[in-house]
Protein backbone atom coordinates (compact mmCIF):
# COMPACT_ATOMS: atom_id res chain seq x y z
CA UNK A 1 0.00 0.00 0.00
CA UNK A 2 1.37 3.48 -0.56
CA UNK A 3 0.27 6.77 0.59
CA UNK A 4 -0.03 9.37 -1.92
CA UNK A 5 -0.78 12.85 -1.34
CA UNK A 6 -2.58 14.96 -4.05
CA UNK A 7 -2.51 18.94 -3.87
CA UNK A 8 -5.45 20.79 -5.76
CA UNK A 9 -4.99 23.37 -8.15
CA UNK A 10 -7.09 25.39 -5.07
CA UNK A 11 -3.81 24.28 -2.74
CA UNK A 12 -5.74 21.83 -0.61
CA UNK A 13 -3.85 18.42 -0.31
CA UNK A 14 -5.69 15.41 -0.34
CA UNK A 15 -4.04 12.04 0.75
CA UNK A 16 -5.09 9.32 -0.41
CA UNK A 17 -4.23 5.44 0.04
CA UNK A 18 -3.50 2.89 -3.07
CA UNK A 19 -2.65 -0.65 -3.65
CA UNK A 20 -2.77 -1.04 -7.30
CA UNK A 21 -3.94 0.74 -10.74
CA UNK A 22 -3.06 3.64 -11.73
CA UNK A 23 -2.56 7.49 -9.95
CA UNK A 24 -5.47 8.60 -12.41
CA UNK A 25 -7.27 5.86 -11.47
CA UNK A 26 -6.93 6.80 -7.77
CA UNK A 27 -7.32 10.43 -8.31
CA UNK A 28 -10.80 10.00 -10.37
CA UNK A 29 -11.94 7.16 -8.00
CA UNK A 30 -11.75 9.73 -5.43
CA UNK A 31 -12.66 12.85 -7.41
CA UNK A 32 -9.88 14.68 -7.06
CA UNK A 33 -10.36 18.15 -9.21
CA UNK A 34 -8.50 18.48 -12.34
CA UNK A 35 -8.07 14.81 -13.08
CA UNK A 36 -10.69 13.51 -15.68
CA UNK A 37 -8.58 10.82 -17.40
CA UNK A 38 -10.74 11.12 -20.23
CA UNK A 39 -9.39 8.52 -22.57
CA UNK A 40 -9.40 6.00 -19.95
CA UNK A 41 -5.63 5.88 -19.04
CA UNK A 42 -3.73 5.61 -22.71
CA UNK A 43 -1.70 9.41 -23.15
CA UNK A 44 -4.75 10.32 -25.71
CA UNK A 45 -5.94 12.98 -23.35
CA UNK A 46 -3.37 14.87 -21.21
CA UNK A 47 -6.41 15.56 -19.01
CA UNK A 48 -4.24 13.24 -15.95
CA UNK A 49 -1.40 16.08 -15.81
CA UNK A 50 0.68 16.46 -12.64
CA UNK A 51 3.41 17.63 -11.67
CA UNK A 52 5.49 15.43 -9.48
CA UNK A 53 7.42 16.96 -6.50
CA UNK A 54 10.99 17.80 -7.49
CA UNK A 55 12.08 15.34 -4.36
CA UNK A 56 9.83 12.17 -5.93
CA UNK A 57 10.79 12.04 -8.81
CA UNK A 58 13.30 9.00 -7.92
CA UNK A 59 10.32 7.45 -7.01
CA UNK A 60 7.77 7.45 -9.44
CA UNK A 61 10.61 8.03 -12.57
CA UNK A 62 10.90 10.20 -15.54
CA UNK A 63 8.52 11.04 -18.06
CA UNK A 64 8.20 8.69 -21.07
CA UNK A 65 8.49 10.58 -24.67
CA UNK A 66 4.98 10.54 -25.39
CA UNK A 67 4.39 12.10 -22.33
CA UNK A 68 6.74 14.65 -23.06
CA UNK A 69 5.24 15.01 -26.12
CA UNK A 70 1.98 15.28 -24.82
CA UNK A 71 2.60 17.77 -22.73
CA UNK A 72 5.36 19.80 -24.02
CA UNK A 73 3.57 22.97 -25.36
CA UNK A 74 1.37 22.86 -22.17
CA UNK A 75 1.13 26.28 -20.58
CA UNK A 76 1.87 24.92 -17.37
CA UNK A 77 4.43 21.78 -18.62
CA UNK A 78 7.90 22.05 -16.79
CA UNK A 79 10.29 19.48 -15.91
CA UNK A 80 8.19 17.45 -13.13
CA UNK A 81 4.86 17.06 -15.31
CA UNK A 82 3.77 13.31 -16.10
CA UNK A 83 0.25 12.24 -17.16
CA UNK A 84 -0.09 10.12 -14.03
CA UNK A 85 -2.69 7.80 -15.72
CA UNK A 86 1.56 6.29 -16.58
CA UNK A 87 2.46 5.68 -12.93
CA UNK A 88 1.60 2.17 -11.50
CA UNK A 89 0.74 2.36 -7.81
CA UNK A 90 3.21 -0.01 -5.87
CA UNK A 91 4.70 0.00 -2.32
CA UNK A 92 7.63 2.37 -3.55
CA UNK A 93 5.51 5.39 -4.33
CA UNK A 94 4.27 5.38 -1.19
CA UNK A 95 4.73 9.32 0.45
CA UNK A 96 4.91 10.77 -3.28
CA UNK A 97 3.37 14.30 -3.21
CA UNK A 98 1.87 15.35 -6.71
CA UNK A 99 0.34 19.16 -7.96
CA UNK A 100 -2.22 19.12 -9.69
CA UNK A 101 -1.57 20.74 -13.30
CA UNK A 102 -3.84 23.73 -14.09
CA UNK A 103 -5.89 22.80 -17.12
CA UNK A 104 -5.26 25.13 -20.21
CA UNK B 1 -30.03 31.54 -11.55
CA UNK B 2 -30.56 32.06 -7.40
CA UNK B 3 -28.37 30.23 -5.01
CA UNK B 4 -31.12 27.52 -4.20
CA UNK B 5 -32.70 27.67 -7.63
CA UNK B 6 -31.92 23.91 -7.96
CA UNK B 7 -32.66 23.09 -4.27
CA UNK B 8 -35.94 20.65 -5.01
CA UNK B 9 -35.56 20.52 -8.59
CA UNK B 10 -34.83 16.45 -10.08
CA UNK B 11 -32.44 16.49 -13.20
CA UNK B 12 -33.58 12.93 -14.84
CA UNK B 13 -30.59 12.10 -17.19
CA UNK B 14 -30.93 9.02 -19.65
CA UNK B 15 -28.40 6.92 -20.88
CA UNK B 16 -25.26 6.74 -17.94
CA UNK B 17 -22.09 6.44 -20.09
CA UNK B 18 -19.67 8.99 -21.39
CA UNK B 19 -21.52 11.64 -21.80
CA UNK B 20 -24.16 10.92 -18.92
CA UNK B 21 -21.94 10.11 -16.52
CA UNK B 22 -19.60 12.94 -16.76
CA UNK B 23 -22.65 15.28 -17.15
CA UNK B 24 -23.97 14.21 -13.84
CA UNK B 25 -20.53 14.49 -11.80
CA UNK B 26 -20.16 18.56 -14.00
CA UNK B 27 -23.85 19.38 -12.60
CA UNK B 28 -22.62 18.54 -9.10
CA UNK B 29 -19.61 20.40 -9.39
CA UNK B 30 -21.58 23.47 -11.08
CA UNK B 31 -23.43 23.85 -7.65
CA UNK B 32 -26.87 21.68 -8.33
CA UNK B 33 -28.58 20.76 -5.16
CA UNK B 34 -31.20 19.22 -6.21
CA UNK B 35 -31.66 15.69 -7.55
CA UNK B 36 -29.61 13.88 -10.24
CA UNK B 37 -31.24 10.28 -11.50
CA UNK B 38 -29.08 8.81 -14.52
CA UNK B 39 -31.49 5.85 -16.33
CA UNK B 40 -29.30 3.38 -18.10
CA UNK B 41 -30.58 -0.40 -19.73
CA UNK B 42 -26.87 -1.66 -19.37
CA UNK B 43 -26.65 -3.37 -15.75
CA UNK B 44 -22.82 -2.94 -15.50
CA UNK B 45 -21.58 0.23 -13.39
CA UNK B 46 -21.01 2.39 -16.29
CA UNK B 47 -17.23 1.56 -18.13
CA UNK B 48 -15.22 3.24 -20.58
CA UNK B 49 -15.82 1.92 -24.46
CA UNK B 50 -12.51 3.05 -26.05
CA UNK B 51 -10.84 0.02 -24.47
CA UNK B 52 -13.18 -2.63 -25.15
CA UNK B 53 -11.57 -3.57 -29.00
CA UNK B 54 -8.38 -2.38 -27.63
CA UNK B 55 -6.99 -3.15 -24.26
CA UNK B 56 -8.92 -4.42 -22.51
CA UNK B 57 -10.51 -6.91 -25.53
CA UNK B 58 -7.07 -8.92 -24.88
CA UNK B 59 -6.76 -8.90 -21.34
CA UNK B 60 -8.90 -10.98 -18.86
CA UNK B 61 -9.60 -7.47 -16.51
CA UNK B 62 -13.04 -7.80 -15.17
CA UNK B 63 -14.74 -4.43 -16.24
CA UNK B 64 -14.58 -2.76 -12.85
CA UNK B 65 -10.49 -2.25 -13.14
CA UNK B 66 -12.40 0.02 -16.38
CA UNK B 67 -14.91 1.86 -14.79
CA UNK B 68 -15.72 5.53 -15.24
CA UNK B 69 -16.45 6.26 -11.62
CA UNK B 70 -16.24 3.95 -8.73
CA UNK B 71 -19.70 3.77 -7.03
CA UNK B 72 -18.40 5.23 -3.97
CA UNK B 73 -17.92 8.34 -6.22
CA UNK B 74 -21.53 8.55 -6.96
CA UNK B 75 -22.73 7.55 -4.04
CA UNK B 76 -20.08 10.87 -2.17
CA UNK B 77 -22.01 13.01 -5.07
CA UNK B 78 -25.48 11.58 -4.05
CA UNK B 79 -25.88 10.77 -7.38
CA UNK B 80 -28.37 8.18 -8.08
CA UNK B 81 -28.12 5.25 -10.43
CA UNK B 82 -30.91 2.91 -11.95
CA UNK B 83 -29.05 0.51 -14.00
CA UNK B 84 -30.87 -2.15 -15.74
CA UNK B 85 -33.80 0.19 -16.29
CA UNK B 86 -34.91 1.04 -20.14
CA UNK B 87 -36.76 4.38 -20.62
CA UNK B 88 -39.60 3.69 -22.71
CA UNK B 89 -41.19 7.23 -23.32
CA UNK B 90 -40.69 10.71 -22.43
CA UNK B 91 -44.22 13.08 -21.52
CA UNK B 92 -43.19 16.24 -22.17
CA UNK B 93 -46.10 18.01 -21.21
CA UNK B 94 -46.29 16.58 -17.62
CA UNK B 95 -42.77 16.31 -17.54
CA UNK B 96 -42.30 12.92 -16.54
CA UNK B 97 -40.45 9.88 -18.51
CA UNK B 98 -42.00 6.53 -18.13
CA UNK B 99 -39.83 3.39 -17.76
CA UNK B 100 -39.82 -0.05 -18.78
CA UNK B 101 -42.18 -1.52 -16.03
CA UNK B 102 -44.36 1.28 -16.54
CA UNK B 103 -43.63 3.41 -13.58
CA UNK B 104 -43.09 7.26 -14.06
CA UNK B 105 -40.26 9.50 -13.24
CA UNK B 106 -40.91 13.54 -12.96
CA UNK B 107 -38.03 15.94 -14.19
CA UNK B 108 -37.38 19.56 -14.21
CA UNK B 109 -34.99 19.12 -16.32
CA UNK B 110 -33.92 16.19 -18.76
CA UNK B 111 -30.99 14.81 -20.68
CA UNK B 112 -31.02 12.86 -23.52
CA UNK B 113 -27.67 11.00 -23.35
CA UNK B 114 -28.62 7.66 -25.29
CA UNK B 115 -25.60 7.54 -27.53
CA UNK B 116 -25.81 4.53 -30.22
CA UNK B 117 -26.29 0.65 -30.87
CA UNK B 118 -24.05 -1.20 -33.09
CA UNK B 119 -26.32 -1.81 -36.52
CA UNK B 120 -26.78 -4.90 -37.57
CA UNK B 121 -27.06 -5.39 -41.21
CA UNK B 122 -30.10 -7.33 -42.78
CA UNK B 123 -28.18 -10.02 -44.50
CA UNK B 124 -30.03 -13.35 -45.19
CA UNK B 125 -29.13 -16.25 -42.61
CA UNK B 126 -27.70 -13.65 -39.99
CA UNK B 127 -30.03 -14.45 -37.18
CA UNK B 128 -29.27 -17.79 -37.25
CA UNK B 129 -25.35 -17.73 -37.66
CA UNK B 130 -22.90 -19.07 -34.88
CA UNK B 131 -21.15 -17.06 -32.84
CA UNK B 132 -21.80 -13.66 -33.96
CA UNK B 133 -21.38 -10.33 -31.93
CA UNK B 134 -21.30 -6.56 -32.22
CA UNK B 135 -18.83 -5.07 -29.96
CA UNK B 136 -20.24 -2.12 -28.08
CA UNK B 137 -20.93 -3.35 -24.29
CA UNK B 138 -19.21 -4.72 -21.82
CA UNK B 139 -21.58 -7.77 -22.53
CA UNK B 140 -20.37 -8.02 -26.34
CA UNK B 141 -16.75 -8.07 -25.32
CA UNK B 142 -17.67 -10.53 -22.33
CA UNK B 143 -19.47 -13.16 -25.22
CA UNK B 144 -16.40 -12.32 -27.75
CA UNK B 145 -13.90 -13.60 -24.91
CA UNK B 146 -15.84 -16.46 -24.04
CA UNK B 147 -16.77 -17.98 -27.23
CA UNK B 148 -12.86 -17.35 -28.03
CA UNK B 149 -12.09 -19.28 -26.14
CA UNK B 150 -14.04 -22.08 -26.39
CA UNK B 151 -13.65 -22.30 -30.03
CA UNK B 152 -10.99 -24.92 -31.26
CA UNK B 153 -9.81 -23.26 -34.76
CA UNK B 154 -10.48 -19.01 -33.94
CA UNK B 155 -11.39 -18.18 -37.75
CA UNK B 156 -12.82 -15.24 -37.36
CA UNK B 157 -14.90 -12.88 -40.00
CA UNK B 158 -15.17 -9.31 -39.05
CA UNK B 159 -17.88 -7.73 -41.50
CA UNK B 160 -16.88 -4.03 -41.41
CA UNK B 161 -13.31 -1.98 -41.68
CA UNK B 162 -13.57 0.76 -39.44
CA UNK B 163 -12.11 1.89 -36.32
CA UNK B 164 -13.84 -1.01 -34.65
CA UNK B 165 -13.86 -3.91 -37.02
CA UNK B 166 -9.88 -3.14 -37.06
CA UNK B 167 -9.04 -2.77 -33.42
CA UNK B 168 -10.90 -5.87 -33.28
CA UNK B 169 -8.93 -7.45 -35.51
CA UNK B 170 -5.47 -6.34 -33.92
CA UNK B 171 -6.96 -7.58 -30.82
CA UNK B 172 -8.03 -10.53 -32.05
CA UNK B 173 -4.85 -11.52 -33.53
CA UNK B 174 -2.70 -11.18 -30.30
CA UNK B 175 -5.35 -13.42 -28.92
CA UNK B 176 -4.92 -16.21 -31.52
CA UNK B 177 -7.25 -15.69 -33.75
CA UNK B 178 -7.09 -16.16 -37.87
CA UNK B 179 -8.90 -12.53 -38.85
CA UNK B 180 -10.06 -11.86 -41.75
CA UNK B 181 -12.11 -8.35 -42.70
CA UNK B 182 -14.76 -8.07 -45.52
CA UNK B 183 -15.07 -4.45 -46.29
CA UNK B 184 -18.01 -3.42 -48.71
CA UNK B 185 -16.25 0.01 -49.97
CA UNK B 186 -13.07 -0.08 -52.13
CA UNK B 187 -11.12 0.59 -49.24
CA UNK B 188 -10.80 0.52 -45.18
CA UNK B 189 -11.69 3.18 -43.10
CA UNK B 190 -13.64 4.73 -46.32
CA UNK B 191 -16.69 6.74 -43.82
CA UNK B 192 -14.04 8.24 -41.57
CA UNK B 193 -11.02 8.92 -43.03
CA UNK B 194 -8.24 9.53 -46.57
CA UNK B 195 -7.40 7.24 -48.59
CA UNK B 196 -3.88 8.02 -47.58
CA UNK B 197 -4.79 6.75 -43.81
CA UNK B 198 -6.63 3.90 -45.24
CA UNK B 199 -3.79 2.81 -47.32
CA UNK B 200 -1.35 2.56 -44.22
CA UNK B 201 -3.81 1.08 -42.06
CA UNK B 202 -3.85 -1.78 -44.90
CA UNK B 203 -0.41 -2.54 -44.72
CA UNK B 204 -0.23 -2.41 -41.28
CA UNK B 205 -2.92 -5.72 -40.84
CA UNK B 206 -1.22 -6.71 -43.98
CA UNK B 207 1.85 -6.76 -42.16
CA UNK B 208 0.48 -8.64 -39.06
CA UNK B 209 -1.24 -11.34 -40.66
CA UNK B 210 -4.87 -9.84 -41.28
CA UNK B 211 -6.61 -11.01 -44.23
CA UNK B 212 -8.25 -7.79 -45.67
CA UNK B 213 -10.81 -7.83 -48.57
CA UNK B 214 -12.19 -5.08 -50.00
CA UNK B 215 -15.32 -4.61 -52.01
CA UNK B 216 -16.34 -7.39 -50.54
CA UNK B 217 -20.44 -6.92 -50.05
CA UNK B 218 -21.95 -9.97 -47.68
CA UNK B 219 -25.39 -11.08 -48.69
CA UNK B 220 -25.87 -14.42 -46.66
CA UNK B 221 -24.81 -16.07 -44.26
CA UNK B 222 -25.41 -19.89 -44.04
CA UNK B 223 -24.73 -22.23 -40.87
CA UNK B 224 -23.98 -25.45 -39.86
CA UNK B 225 -22.59 -27.44 -37.07
CA UNK B 226 -21.47 -23.98 -35.59
CA UNK B 227 -19.40 -23.52 -39.09
CA UNK B 228 -20.36 -19.83 -40.97
CA UNK B 229 -20.09 -19.73 -44.99
CA UNK B 230 -20.08 -15.89 -45.55
CA UNK B 231 -21.30 -15.32 -49.42
CA UNK B 232 -20.50 -12.27 -50.94
CA UNK B 233 -21.95 -10.34 -53.82
CA UNK B 234 -19.40 -11.67 -56.13
CA UNK B 235 -19.95 -15.25 -54.79
CA UNK B 236 -17.10 -15.41 -52.69
CA UNK B 237 -17.61 -16.80 -49.65
CA UNK B 238 -15.56 -17.10 -46.58
CA UNK B 239 -15.76 -19.67 -43.80
CA UNK B 240 -15.36 -18.39 -40.07
CA UNK B 241 -16.67 -20.12 -36.27
CA UNK B 242 -17.14 -16.36 -35.21
CA UNK B 243 -18.36 -13.12 -36.61
CA UNK B 244 -17.88 -9.29 -35.29
CA UNK B 245 -20.66 -7.01 -36.98
CA UNK B 246 -18.90 -3.48 -37.39
CA UNK B 247 -20.80 -1.65 -39.69
CA UNK B 248 -21.66 1.61 -37.89
CA UNK B 249 -24.02 2.54 -35.38
CA UNK B 250 -27.53 3.50 -35.69
CA UNK B 251 -28.36 6.97 -32.92
CA UNK B 252 -30.76 6.19 -30.71
CA UNK B 253 -33.54 9.42 -31.22
CA UNK B 254 -36.42 7.41 -30.48
CA UNK B 255 -37.29 8.18 -27.40
CA UNK B 256 -36.87 11.80 -28.60
CA UNK B 257 -38.19 11.46 -31.86
CA UNK B 258 -41.60 9.87 -30.44
CA UNK B 259 -41.61 12.87 -27.77
CA UNK B 260 -41.57 15.43 -31.18
CA UNK B 261 -38.22 16.97 -30.51
CA UNK B 262 -36.52 18.19 -33.30
CA UNK B 263 -34.06 15.90 -34.96
CA UNK B 264 -31.77 15.88 -37.80
CA UNK B 265 -29.27 12.81 -38.37
CA UNK B 266 -28.88 12.95 -34.22
CA UNK B 267 -31.00 15.09 -31.55
CA UNK B 268 -30.63 18.47 -32.80
CA UNK B 269 -29.16 20.59 -30.32
CA UNK B 270 -28.04 24.30 -29.75
CA UNK B 271 -24.73 25.52 -29.38
CA UNK B 272 -26.02 25.14 -25.40
CA UNK B 273 -26.64 21.27 -26.05
CA UNK B 274 -30.51 22.66 -25.41
CA UNK B 275 -33.17 20.90 -27.45
CA UNK B 276 -36.26 22.68 -28.70
CA UNK B 277 -37.59 21.91 -25.47
CA UNK B 278 -35.96 24.72 -22.87
CA UNK B 279 -36.14 21.71 -20.26
CA UNK B 280 -34.62 18.72 -22.32
CA UNK B 281 -30.89 19.28 -23.33
CA UNK B 282 -29.06 16.06 -25.63
CA UNK B 283 -25.12 15.40 -25.56
CA UNK B 284 -22.63 12.95 -26.75
CA UNK B 285 -22.76 10.64 -29.62
CA UNK B 286 -26.71 10.84 -30.09
CA UNK B 287 -26.92 14.95 -31.33
CA UNK B 288 -26.63 16.71 -34.17
CA UNK B 289 -24.72 19.99 -33.59
CA UNK B 290 -23.42 23.22 -34.50
CA UNK B 291 -19.61 23.14 -34.55
CA UNK B 292 -18.51 27.14 -34.74
CA UNK B 293 -14.96 26.09 -35.75
CA UNK B 294 -16.18 24.55 -38.68
CA UNK B 295 -18.92 26.51 -39.70
CA UNK B 296 -21.31 23.31 -40.22
CA UNK B 297 -23.72 20.71 -38.77
CA UNK B 298 -22.00 17.45 -37.21
CA UNK B 299 -23.01 14.17 -35.59
CA UNK B 300 -19.65 12.93 -33.75
CA UNK B 301 -18.84 9.38 -32.44
CA UNK B 302 -16.30 10.17 -29.45
CA UNK B 303 -15.21 10.52 -26.06
CA UNK B 304 -13.82 14.18 -26.75
CA UNK B 305 -17.58 15.17 -27.78
CA UNK B 306 -19.14 13.11 -25.05
CA UNK B 307 -17.37 14.69 -22.48
CA UNK B 308 -17.31 18.20 -23.73
CA UNK B 309 -20.74 18.39 -24.48
CA UNK B 310 -21.44 16.86 -20.80
CA UNK B 311 -19.72 20.29 -19.36
CA UNK B 312 -21.51 22.66 -20.97
CA UNK B 313 -25.01 21.39 -20.29
CA UNK B 314 -24.13 20.96 -16.55
CA UNK B 315 -23.12 24.91 -16.92
CA UNK B 316 -26.25 25.81 -18.93
CA UNK B 317 -28.39 23.69 -16.88
CA UNK B 318 -27.16 26.09 -13.66
CA UNK B 319 -27.57 28.95 -15.54
CA UNK B 320 -24.08 30.02 -16.46
CA UNK B 321 -22.49 31.28 -19.73
CA UNK B 322 -21.51 28.22 -21.87
CA UNK B 323 -21.15 27.36 -25.64
CA UNK B 324 -19.58 24.58 -27.07
CA UNK B 325 -16.70 25.53 -29.35
CA UNK B 326 -14.61 22.35 -29.17
CA UNK B 327 -11.88 21.08 -31.89
CA UNK B 328 -12.64 16.91 -31.96
CA UNK B 329 -10.03 14.78 -31.25
CA UNK B 330 -9.75 11.13 -30.93
CA UNK B 331 -7.47 8.12 -30.94
CA UNK B 332 -6.91 4.34 -31.99
CA UNK B 333 -4.83 2.17 -30.95
CA UNK B 334 -3.56 -0.81 -32.76
CA UNK B 335 -1.12 -3.22 -32.45
CA UNK B 336 1.66 -0.91 -31.41
CA UNK B 337 0.76 2.04 -33.48
CA UNK B 338 -0.98 4.80 -31.65
CA UNK B 339 -3.23 7.38 -34.23
CA UNK B 340 -4.48 10.44 -33.00
CA UNK B 341 -6.12 12.74 -35.02
CA UNK B 342 -7.55 16.37 -34.52
CA UNK B 343 -10.05 18.64 -36.31
CA UNK B 344 -12.20 17.34 -39.55
CA UNK B 345 -10.53 17.11 -42.58
CA UNK B 346 -13.70 16.84 -44.77
CA UNK B 347 -13.24 19.51 -47.44
CA UNK B 348 -9.62 19.35 -47.89
CA UNK B 349 -7.71 20.73 -51.05
CA UNK B 350 -4.02 19.94 -49.83
CA UNK B 351 -2.51 16.96 -48.41
CA UNK B 352 0.96 17.04 -46.68
CA UNK B 353 2.94 14.29 -45.09
CA UNK B 354 5.49 14.91 -42.72
CA UNK B 355 7.92 11.53 -42.23
CA UNK B 356 10.38 11.93 -39.09
CA UNK B 357 13.41 9.97 -38.99
CA UNK B 358 13.08 7.62 -36.37
CA UNK B 359 13.26 3.37 -36.42
CA UNK B 360 9.68 3.10 -35.75
CA UNK B 361 7.13 4.44 -37.80
CA UNK B 362 6.19 7.77 -36.92
CA UNK B 363 4.10 10.42 -39.56
CA UNK B 364 1.74 12.74 -39.61
CA UNK B 365 -0.70 14.09 -42.29
CA UNK B 366 -1.87 17.04 -42.15
CA UNK B 367 -4.79 18.64 -44.22
CA UNK B 368 -5.35 22.15 -45.37
CA UNK B 369 -8.18 24.12 -47.49
CA UNK B 370 -6.11 26.45 -49.35
CA UNK B 371 -4.30 27.85 -46.33
CA UNK B 372 -6.41 27.17 -43.31
CA UNK B 373 -5.22 23.92 -41.96
CA UNK B 374 -8.19 21.57 -41.27
CA UNK B 375 -6.89 18.75 -39.30
CA UNK B 376 -3.87 16.58 -38.74
CA UNK B 377 -3.94 12.74 -38.30
CA UNK B 378 -0.81 11.68 -36.60
CA UNK B 379 1.05 8.41 -36.23
CA UNK B 380 3.01 7.50 -33.18
CA UNK B 381 3.55 10.99 -33.28
CA UNK B 382 1.63 12.33 -30.35
CA UNK B 383 3.81 15.79 -30.67
CA UNK B 384 2.32 16.31 -34.48
CA UNK B 385 -0.98 15.71 -32.72
CA UNK B 386 -0.07 18.98 -30.41
CA UNK B 387 1.15 20.67 -32.88
CA UNK B 388 -1.79 20.46 -34.82
CA UNK B 389 -4.16 20.90 -32.09
CA UNK B 390 -2.98 24.47 -31.69
CA UNK B 391 -1.89 25.69 -34.68
CA UNK B 392 -6.15 24.88 -35.50
CA UNK B 393 -6.90 26.56 -32.51
CA UNK B 394 -5.03 29.71 -33.05
CA UNK B 395 -5.17 29.23 -36.64
CA UNK B 396 -2.19 29.60 -37.28
CA UNK B 397 -0.54 29.98 -41.25
CA UNK B 398 1.84 27.23 -41.53
CA UNK B 399 4.97 27.42 -43.99
CA UNK B 400 4.17 23.66 -45.50
CA UNK B 401 7.46 22.87 -47.19
CA UNK B 402 8.72 23.64 -43.49
CA UNK B 403 6.51 21.26 -42.15
CA UNK B 404 7.41 18.78 -44.61
CA UNK B 405 11.33 18.95 -44.13
CA UNK B 406 11.83 16.50 -41.13
CA UNK B 407 15.13 17.92 -40.78
CA UNK B 408 13.44 21.28 -39.31
CA UNK B 409 12.79 20.94 -35.85
CA UNK B 410 8.82 20.20 -34.60
CA UNK B 411 8.49 23.75 -33.04
CA UNK B 412 5.64 26.10 -33.67
CA UNK B 413 8.16 28.70 -34.25
CA UNK B 414 9.84 27.00 -36.57
CA UNK B 415 6.64 26.15 -38.79
CA UNK B 416 4.67 29.76 -38.05
CA UNK B 417 4.13 32.18 -41.06
CA UNK B 418 4.34 35.62 -38.94
CA UNK B 419 1.81 37.42 -40.76
C1 LIG C 1 -15.48 -0.58 -29.19
C2 LIG C 1 -15.48 0.92 -29.20
C3 LIG C 1 -14.28 1.62 -29.29
C4 LIG C 1 -14.25 3.01 -29.30
N1 LIG C 1 -13.05 3.66 -29.35
C5 LIG C 1 -13.01 5.01 -29.24
C6 LIG C 1 -11.77 5.71 -29.18
O1 LIG C 1 -10.69 5.13 -29.26
N2 LIG C 1 -11.80 7.06 -29.02
C7 LIG C 1 -12.97 7.76 -28.93
O2 LIG C 1 -12.94 8.98 -28.77
N3 LIG C 1 -14.16 7.12 -29.01
C8 LIG C 1 -14.20 5.77 -29.15
N4 LIG C 1 -15.42 5.12 -29.20
C9 LIG C 1 -16.65 5.93 -29.22
C10 LIG C 1 -17.08 6.32 -27.81
O3 LIG C 1 -17.10 5.20 -26.98
C11 LIG C 1 -18.45 6.96 -27.88
O4 LIG C 1 -18.32 8.15 -28.63
C12 LIG C 1 -18.99 7.28 -26.51
O5 LIG C 1 -19.24 6.09 -25.81
C13 LIG C 1 -20.25 8.11 -26.60
O6 LIG C 1 -20.80 8.26 -25.34
P1 LIG C 1 -22.35 8.52 -25.13
O7 LIG C 1 -22.52 8.57 -23.66
O8 LIG C 1 -22.78 9.68 -25.95
O9 LIG C 1 -23.11 7.28 -25.75
P2 LIG C 1 -23.01 5.72 -25.45
O10 LIG C 1 -21.66 5.37 -24.99
O11 LIG C 1 -23.56 5.05 -26.65
O12 LIG C 1 -24.01 5.51 -24.23
C14 LIG C 1 -25.39 5.64 -24.33
C15 LIG C 1 -26.01 4.90 -23.18
O13 LIG C 1 -27.41 5.13 -23.19
C16 LIG C 1 -28.09 3.95 -22.82
N5 LIG C 1 -29.45 4.05 -23.35
C17 LIG C 1 -29.84 4.31 -24.63
N6 LIG C 1 -31.17 4.33 -24.72
C18 LIG C 1 -31.66 4.08 -23.48
C19 LIG C 1 -32.97 3.96 -22.93
N7 LIG C 1 -34.06 4.13 -23.67
N8 LIG C 1 -33.08 3.68 -21.61
C20 LIG C 1 -31.98 3.51 -20.83
N9 LIG C 1 -30.73 3.62 -21.29
C21 LIG C 1 -30.57 3.89 -22.60
C22 LIG C 1 -27.26 2.86 -23.45
O14 LIG C 1 -27.45 1.64 -22.76
C23 LIG C 1 -25.84 3.39 -23.28
O15 LIG C 1 -25.21 2.93 -22.12
C24 LIG C 1 -15.47 3.73 -29.22
C25 LIG C 1 -16.68 3.03 -29.14
C26 LIG C 1 -16.69 1.65 -29.13
C27 LIG C 1 -18.01 0.92 -29.03
S1 LIG D 1 -5.84 9.60 -18.73
FE1 LIG D 1 -5.72 10.32 -20.76
S2 LIG D 1 -3.63 10.84 -20.89
FE2 LIG D 1 -3.75 10.08 -18.88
Amino acid sequence: MAKITFITTENKSIILEGTTGSLMQLAVDNSIPGIDGDCGGVCSCATCHVHVHPEHVEKTGEASEIETDMLELNDHYNEYSRLCCQIEINEKLDGVVLQVAESE
Amino acid sequence: MSENYSNNKTCVVIGASHAGVNFAFALRKEGWQGKIILFDKDPTLPYHRPPLSKAYLTSKDAIEKNVLKSQESYEKDNIILQLGTEVSSINRLKKTIVLHDGTTQSYDKLVLATGARPIIPSILGIEEASNLFPLRTAGDVENIRNSLAKSQHKRVVIIGGGYIGLEAAASLKKLGATVTILEREDRILARVTTPEMSTFFEDLHSNNGVEIHTNKNVISIKTSEGLNTIICEDNSTFKSDMIIVGVGIKVNIELARDAGLDINNGVSVDSTTQTNDENIYAIGDCTFHYNTHYDRFVRLESVQNAVDQAKVAAAAICGKNATYDAIPWFWSDQYDVKLQMVGLSTGHNKVCVRKEESENTKFSIWYFKDNTLLAVDAINNAKAYVLGTKFIKNQKRIDTSKLVDPFVDFKPANLVVES
